[in-house]
């Protein structure tokens, strides 16, 4: 039925735009933690 | 500290009196927008009597971030806020006096506007007291908010076209309450006005407050 | 700094256990990560599957158990915002600034997801996408009031004025986030209409209750995974800024000794 296209689109947009926020985060995470000197990035 | 506000909104008025920007600029907009929103949406059909409380307070919305833009374009061209810190002025009382400056130009404004919607919307004005309150209060509220967010304009070069996005939403709840208490005032709808002076009266004495608490950390990093 | 806690590093903890380096994960975030991987998947077979269709809402109950969540945990990202900047014009730490701005753009993106979910709920309950519905309304202008917190630390500024005005900005913000709940709800008190809370049973049961708890912890989780990785990645970039200046001015003393 109709609504189970709006149903999934409402998962799928949620989910879907989290991951590529994160993937975002991530990969710009890596990039600048290239240039940053090791003592800045020890993580706990 | 009464006193230092009142010379601080005292220079503040002498200045603007003397630019003449407020007069010479602000207000033909202002009178411009009440005619722009004519042609917007017919003059025929009562859409604009209808309406009156809310173009008005669009209005003064538009127009009021022009003024705190103003207010606080004046200090950065000359350092003058520098001086004013550096006088020992308490940065509270500095606060006060802006917003009494930014508020004494609204109420200016609105008075002219206020005619102007009478005469061009063909809107018969009552419920005075109501409208006096909602316009002293919605005024206050609005200085409040817009003095504490002129300095951050001031702050940041570049800052100065973010400044609509920042007040605005800021200002969502006066307009809302403003409108309906003009809308209860001149007979638009029905039920108790108060509450809604009540809450612009709320939002003023929230803001003012925070303003004058937050004003010190924005003046210390200039 | 020791209220930097575990989020931002500090030389005195065990060095040994760095990590894989050029990354802005740890332990704590591959735990955190890999638990809401599970709810994720947990919550798609609860919320999609497993409960029946609600008696009232039928199946577009299913939306709401996204949306609550994302809602909920943008709320949480904006306190924390505001705590962070109460702490950074207190303290005057670099940690508190940038853990306040962290979550104000996670916030920001939880708040456009509620917004697009609660559209496409109302697509299928009152037929349009838009309706001034108070929740969807409030939501929507404190939408914009934070996207002018994010535009504005992105004018270029020092470090301690884009701190102190975005911190008077996250303070601002958030006292007017019960301020316009409650003048939207007003505003549309004439128009009741079928809300989008309104509608969920208080007395919600069984699995209903179950995957809708389940969602807001979910989301939560994975609130913070995100929040500690963006608040890392904000450390870096301040990091990698202090370098180029660093190198930008040994150029220049360079060139001056050359010459």
């Amino acid at each position: 039925m109709n609504e189970t296209a709006y149903i999934v689109a409402a998962w799928l947009g949620t989910f879907g735009s989290v991951a590529a926020y994160a993937a975002w985060i991530i990969r710009r995470g890596r990039r600048a933690s290239e240039v940053v000197a090791e003592q800045d990035r020890r993580w706990m | 500290m009464i006193r230092d506000a009142a010379l601080v909104a005292g220079k503040d008025l002498r200045l603007e009196w003397r630019s003449r920007v407020g007069l010479g600029q602000v207000l033909p907009f202002a009178l411009l927008c009440v005619l722009l929103f004519a042609f917007a949406l017919d003059p025929d059909r009562g859409v604009l009597q209808r309406a009156t409380g809310g173009l008005f307070w669009m209005v003064v919305l538009f127009a009021g971030v022009l003024v705190v833009q103003r207010s606080f374009s004046v200090e950065g061209e000359d350092g003058v806020l520098d001086a004013l810190r550096l006088s020992g002025l308490s940065p509270a009382s500095i606060y006060l006096g802006k917003v009494a400056a930014i508020a004494a130009q609204l109420l200016v404004l609105e008075a002219v506007l206020l005619v102007a919607v009478a005469v061009l919307y063909d809107t018969t004005l009552r419920g005075w007291v109501l409208l006096m309150g909602t316009v002293v209060l919605a005024t206050l509220g609005i200085a409040g908010a817009g003095a504490t967010y002129g300095v951050v304009g001031l702050r940041l070069r570049g800052a100065e076209t973010l400044l609509p996005l920042l007040l605005l939403p800021l200002l969502a709840p006066v307009l809302i309450g403003a409108t309906a208490a003009f809308d209860v005032a001149l007979g638009r709808s029905a039920g108790p006005g108060w509450p809604w002076a009540a809450m612009l009266g709320i939002f003023a004495v929230v803001y003012l407050s925070l303003g004058a608490l937050l004003f010190r950390p924005l003046m210390e990093d200039m | 700094m020791t209220i930097d806690g575990t989020l931002s590093p500090s030389g005195a903890d065990a060095p040994g256990r760095s990590t894989a380096p050029g990354s802005t994960s740890s332990r704590a975030t591959r735990v955190l990560g890999w638990t809401s991987l599970v709810g994720i998947a947990a919550l798609v077979v609860f919320g999609l599957w497993i409960t029946p269709p609600d008696a009232q809402l039928g199946e577009t109950i299913r939306i709401l158990y996204m949306h609550v969540p994302t809602v909920s945990a943008a709320y949480v990202a904006f306190i924390i915002t505001a705590v962070g900047s109460i702490a950074y014009l207190w303290k005057r730490s670099e940690f508190w600034d940038l853990l306040a701005a962290s979550s104000a753009e996670i916030g920001v993106l939880f708040f456009a997801l509620t917004i697009f979910n609660g559209m496409l709920w109302g697509r299928i309950t009152w037929g349009v996408f838009w309706r001034w519905e108070p929740r969807l309304t409030t939501t929507t202008v404190l939408f914009l009031t934070y996207l002018g917190y994010l535009a504005v630390r992105r004018i270029p500024t020092s470090a301690r004025t884009r701190g102190t005005v975005s911190a008077v900005i996250g303070i601002l913000a958030v006292v007017n986030i019960p301020i316009t709940h409650k003048a939207v709800d007003w505003w549309r008190g004439l128009h009741q209409e079928k809300t989008i809370f309104g509608t969920v049973d208080p007395e919600m049961q069984g699995t209903q209750l179950f995957t809708a708890y389940l969602g807001l912890t979910v989301f939560l989780v994975l609130f913070a995974w995100l929040l500690i990785h963006r608040f890392r990645l904000a450390w870096l970039t301040e990091r990698a800024q202090e370098r180029s200046l660093d190198e930008a001015i040994a150029e220049r003393r360079a060139e001056g000794s050359a010459s």
